[in-house]
């Protein structure tokens, strides 16, 4: 078990490393970000002075140098745009990010589940038939065109919700939480369910695949011939067997949740990760890029490993380690 | 729909009441741009400086229409040839009651250009000049040549407080301690991306503060900031998209401030190489070097139908760099009148009757409508003859190649759309960066990317730019806009409008640098 861990924490290390050098060479290729940032008033002398003021005017693989040897002493560049640790920038907005993607992940399991679950013990009801048919348009619809729908209704025309921003912050633990307080979770809530859309829906077809062939294994029959009331037969056995695809797909999605929330970041103006790599792109500021790739991909495979560890424990059959997996 | 409309609108305003009882006077406004930092010296660029006006003087105020007021500095005037003679301001005070006087000035005119890590400073308003305190209240500006733009240059920075000490750093400005200025609010807090929170002054010196307090919420997505505008979210939006203009004019309670702006909206042709990259069918012959040429691109554009149909009616035709009545620009020249069939002539007669191709690059994400004006060049130059490719691209990648893509380092592209704002308000700035002779080491001509050189400009701009008296420098000005634009050096196409809008009796007075202050946010 521990040289399987070993293992794989060398092979993230690599993937970081790998990541890290492709970024940082391939933002050079698109241009160079004194054009945008500076005021276009001014003359060479000053778009010089810029130029050496962000350490751009070093010959490329002498920029990479000085940033492999900050970066295994945990500094990962100053921004250009915000003058400050790209790190520092990125760990503020982290907690809301974080909030957005937990809070969507709980609608995925709270409504996806349940309402597959139905859909599958009983797939000729009229409501089922509804379910599966809004599912395919919840991940075909562009996220980005729901959420700007829902801040038409909920916003504009009935006024019920907020329509951008994160609402009142509390402190949990030393960190900022808005899910605390109503005003907090009138603006969670459109974000959320935007974000959660296409995982309810992927969830809600995964349950109820699972739950029709789980229905008709012999174990289930067993059990219903044991006596065992079809309440306990489907939360105890039926829910478990099918809770293995679903672990893999929402683990999956949840590192690009948090990745990759841009779109709704930036229609509800939620000011996550998302959000600022999304503007450090359009501007070229190198430094929060790479810093963000980098985080991004420590991420994704800690949340593969961890999906790993857990499939290991729903499934007593699967070993960890073995040839291959 | 009604229904529920008129419920909401009831619930919402019994809720507006109770909470609106308590708290005095709190304004929400919904910003486009929010600024990279707090520290006003840190970045040099439009959203930076329009926050910065909120909480900091300069010494010299611009207005809405950006004639030079006092600021912290009552009065102010050549005493010789080289030296500005500044009177400060009695009695005024910083956010954390200290007192303001020359010392403030001579630290800022120090530390400004010297900000660690800024991507654009403000190195370029104070290189060249000195500054030294004659008492308290005066200071002395020595330049090494005659320079009239003296005041310009001055009210573009802030005046900070000399006791932060020259070695704070940006952190401290965006956390607070170090934001102290004299101007009429104060900082609270800001969470990055979320909000940034002001405060009034109570003690400020000049206009009292309209609101209590006042929040400023990024909101970067066109659609939302319109859409909260509308759900009540915030009580006031800048950037309003040209699309949305028609439908929040229908909406009540809802007004909308437009004006004009110093950014003129133009086109930028090769005029250095005979081999142009981008045209094609001349023979290796480069068509732009000829004034006829010229001339017909310039009659070929309809502006009338390009303001009126791509920007929606919300711009205004340009013959010139600046909106008439800004200093420096001329009185004879008007927009070239729509003239396809005498354009069709001019390139016959300069030995294109079948015209040529050209491909027109542009930015699709900086200017309002950027994209689709160039599609629409494209189509009317097609129709007299020059066949035209578009192709835009993210500002990222077009400012760098428009300015330096070539091989060697000169300009990419043959024929650009490209925009220009005035931040000085006055001509000399338009002409000295795109019509004067690119000249690296006197700062010349930084974004002539046509390269266009005539020594007679170039001449009356250095002139302008060395001349103090206010009326010869105007006439200078006006001349050599009007030798450049008979030459056709640029093409102008239209200013641009920039469009406000608020809610809830408040109003705000549209602001020709496109900026969106507090000091111009009023109630009605």
């Amino acid at each position: 078990m521990w040289s399987y861990l070993l293992r794989r924490l060398v092979q993230a290390a690599l993937v970081v490393a790998v990541m890290a050098a492709i970024v940082f060479f391939g933002v050079n290729v698109i241009g160079n970000p004194v054009d945008i940032l500076i005021n276009p008033e001014f003359d060479q002398e000053e778009m010089a002075r810029a130029i050496k003021a962000l350490g751009l005017d070093k010959p490329l693989h002498e920029q990479f140098f000085y940033f492999v040897k900050n970066a295994l002493q945990g500094d990962l560049g100053i921004s250009f745009v915000f003058g400050e640790p790209a790190l520092k920038l990125i760990v503020q907005r982290m907690p809301a990010t974080l909030e957005l993607a937990f809070a969507s992940l709980f609608l995925s399991i709270v409504l996806g589940v349940p309402l597959g679950m139905y859909a599958g013990l009983k797939p000729d009801s009229k409501f089922s038939k509804t379910m599966m048919a809004g599912s395919i348009l919840g991940f075909s619809l562009p996220t980005f065109w729901v959420g700007i729908m829902m801040i038409m209704l909920f916003a504009v025309m009935l006024g019920w919700l907020p329509a951008t921003g994160r609402g009142e912050t509390t402190d949990l633990f030393g960190v900022q939480v808005s899910f605390l307080t109503w005003d907090g979770l009138t603006h969670l809530a459109m974000p959320a369910v935007n974000l959660a859309l296409t995982n309810i829906s992927l969830v809600m077809r995964l349950a109820r695949a699972g739950c029709k062939e789980a229905a008709l294994q012999d174990y289930v029959k067993f059990a219903r011939a044991k006596g065992m009331s079809e309440q306990r037969i489907v939360l105890k056995h039926i829910l478990k067997n099918i809770m293995i695809p679903v672990v893999t797909v929402l683990g999956l999605e949840f590192g690009s949740l948090i990745a990759f929330s841009v779109v709704t970041e930036t229609v509800f103006s939620w000011p996550g990760m998302g959000k600022l790599i999304i503007e450090s792109i359009q501007v070229l500021d190198r430094p929060i890029i790479v810093a963000y790739l980098m985080m991004t991909v420590l991420m994704f495979v800690t949340i593969n490993l961890l999906v790993d560890l857990t499939y290991s424990l729903l499934d007593p059959r699967v070993r960890l380690g073995g040839a291959g997996k | 729909m009604r229904r529920s409309l008129k419920f909401g609108a009831v619930l919402g305003a019994t809720l507006l009441l109770a909470a609106g009882a308590a708290r005095a006077e709190e304004v929400r406004i919904g910003i486009y741009s929010e600024p990279s930092a707090m520290d006003p010296h840190y970045h040099n660029l439009g959203p930076n400086n329009s926050f910065s006006s909120n909480i900091y003087d300069a010494l010299i105020i611009q207005d809405e229409n950006q004639n030079l007021k006092p600021g912290l500095a009552m009065s102010w005037e050549p005493v010789s040839d080289l030296v500005w003679e500044f009177k400060l301001r009695q009695g005024v005070k910083f956010h954390d009651g200290s007192d303001f006087n020359a010392d403030d000035v001579i630290f800022t005119a120090e530390r400004a250009p010297n900000v660690p890590n800024s991507p654009s400073s403000f190195g370029t308003y104070l290189k060249g000049k000195t500054f030294s305190k004659v008492d308290d209240l005066t200071i002395h500006v020595t330049t090494e040549r005659p320079y009239p733009l003296v005041p310009v240059d001055l009210s573009t920075v802030s005046i900070v407080s000399s006791d932060i000490g020259m070695d704070v750093k940006t952190a401290e400005f965006n956390s607070g301690p170090a934001m102290v200025g004299t101007g009429p609010y104060k900082f609270v807090e800001w969470l990055p991306s979320d909000r940034i929170v002001l405060e009034k002054n109570e003690n400020y010196w000049g206009e009292r503060a309209a609101f209590d307090k006042v929040i400023m919420k990024p909101i970067k997505s066109n659609p939302t900031r319109v859409a909260a505008l509308l759900s009540g979210d915030v009580d006031m939006i800048d950037n309003v998209p040209t699309a949305d203009i028609e439908t929040l004019k229908t909406k009540d309670g809802v007004t909308l401030a437009s004006g004009i702006s110093n950014r003129v909206i133009y086109l930028h042709m090769d005029r250095f190489r005979d081999n142009s990259p981008f045209i094609t069918g001349t023979d290796g012959k480069n068509p732009l070097k000829d004034l006829r040429v010229r001339q017909a691109i310039s009659m070929a554009i309809n502006r009338d139908a390009i303001v009126s149909r791509v920007m929606e009616g919300v711009a205004i035709p340009a013959g010139q760099l600046l909106p008439p009545g800004f200093f420096g620009t001329s009185k004879n020249l008007k927009p070239q009148a729509y003239n396809p069939k005498r354009a069709k002539e001019l390139l016959a007669e300069a030995g294109y009757p079948n015209g040529f191709g050209m491909t027109i690059h542009g930015p699709n994400d900086r200017y309002i409508n950027d994209a689709k004006i160039a599609q629409a060049i494209g189509q009317m130059l097609t129709r007299i003859g020059i066949k035209t490719q578009i192709e835009t691209m993210p500002k990222s990648v077009y400012f760098r190649s428009a300015s330096r893509g070539g091989p060697n380092g000169e300009p990419k592209y043959s024929f650009i759309l490209v925009g220009w704002g005035s931040g000085t308000g006055e001509a000399s700035s338009p002409l000295k960066s795109l019509v004067h002779t690119h000249d690296k080491s006197q700062g010349f001509g930084a974004s002539n990317r046509g390269r266009y050189s005539n020594p007679k400009t170039d001449k009356l701009i250095e002139d302008a730019l060395a001349t103090v008296d206010d009326t010869k420098r105007a006439a200078l000005l006006a001349e050599a806009t009007e030798i450049a634009i008979n030459d056709l050096a640029i093409i102008p196409l239209h200013y641009q409008v920039n469009t406000w809008a608020t809610t809830k009796g408040l109003k705000y007075l549209p602001r020709t640098d496109e900026r969106t202050s507090l000091r111009s946010l009023k109630k009605q």
